[in-house]
């Protein structure tokens, strides 16, 4: 028998003090006044990321010399409730446009605030290059167990 | 110890995960990523073993060199990354949206 394993998508909640439209603004426009400096691809220094207004805009890095580096795109562009990002960046975090995977971000209105859901999943696709990832997944010492504990950790939170 | 328990405790050492960060930023020798750590070459050495052991780094020879990278297939290394990313991004962005909040108030 041969199970197909997928690792679990990475999931992330925050409870922000403002309005839906303030924190989408941010996640957006201001990306780069959070996003931190040391997470970038090119060889220059990072200026900011800029993630472009409008479903099917891009999303890359601008460097400090002038210089753009693809992250990926925005697939939905649906201020203040939704965002959903294509990252293609490779577990090297170089940018490979061959790999789509999603990052989906909602904005739900609460009380007093707004609460931010991010997920980032498809996370399989960056071991579907190669037939060698079953192997490993499957081999002796591989990571099924590994896997299954960050699927299990994963749905427990 | 079980594979699996050898990878976790493998990331949840500060320093081994402050040496794998070293390598997202790409392959690169030993002395190079003992640069700026606050740990000897020896022990970034040491840490590099325990991470190729746990199946998260691999290496490769050039010429004299031995260059080490994150393994490409360890998707699991992958997601741990990107659980730990997004975890501080968010908190960078949630203190940000809250600092500008007031400042509009």
């Amino acid at each position: 028998m041969s199970t197909q394993i997928r690792p679990a998508p990475v999931r992330k909640s925050i409870f922000v003090n403002a309005s839906p439209d303030h924190a989408f603004d941010i996640f957006t426009a201001g990306i780069g006044r959070w996003w931190p400096k040391s997470h970038k691809i090119g060889p220059a220094d990072l200026d900011r990321p800029v993630i472009e207004p409008r479903s099917g805009g891009r999303w890359y890095e601008l460097d400090v010399d002038g210089s753009q580096c693809e992250i990926g795109t925005v697939a939905v562009w649906e201020p203040p409730a939704r965002l959903v990002l294509i990252w293609q960046l490779t577990p090297e975090f170089t940018y490979d446009p061959g790999l789509v995977t999603e990052v989906e971000v909602l904005f739900t209105p609460e009380a007093n605030g707004t609460r931010v859901d991010l997920e980032h999943r498809d996370l399989e696709r960056m071991g579907d290059k190669a037939d060698a990832m079953r192997e490993t997944v499957s081999g002796p010492g591989g990571w099924p167990g590994l896997l299954q504990l960050f699927a299990d950790t994963a749905d427990k939170h | 110890m079980t594979n699996v328990d050898r990878a976790f405790s493998a990331l949840h050492d500060p320093t081994r995960r402050a040496v794998f960060e070293r390598l997202r930023e790409g392959p690169r020798p030993v002395g190079e990523i003992a640069r700026g750590l606050p740990v000897t070459r020896p022990a970034v050495s040491q840490h590099l073993k325990v991470l190729r052991e746990a199946g998260l780094v691999s290496d490769r020879s050039e010429g004299t060199k031995r260059i080490y990278h994150i393994d490409p297939k360890g998707l699991g290394a992958m997601r741990a990354w990107l659980d730990q990313f997004w975890e501080s991004a968010l908190r960078a962005f949630a203190s940000e949206v809250e600092r500008s909040a007031k400042e509009d108030r």
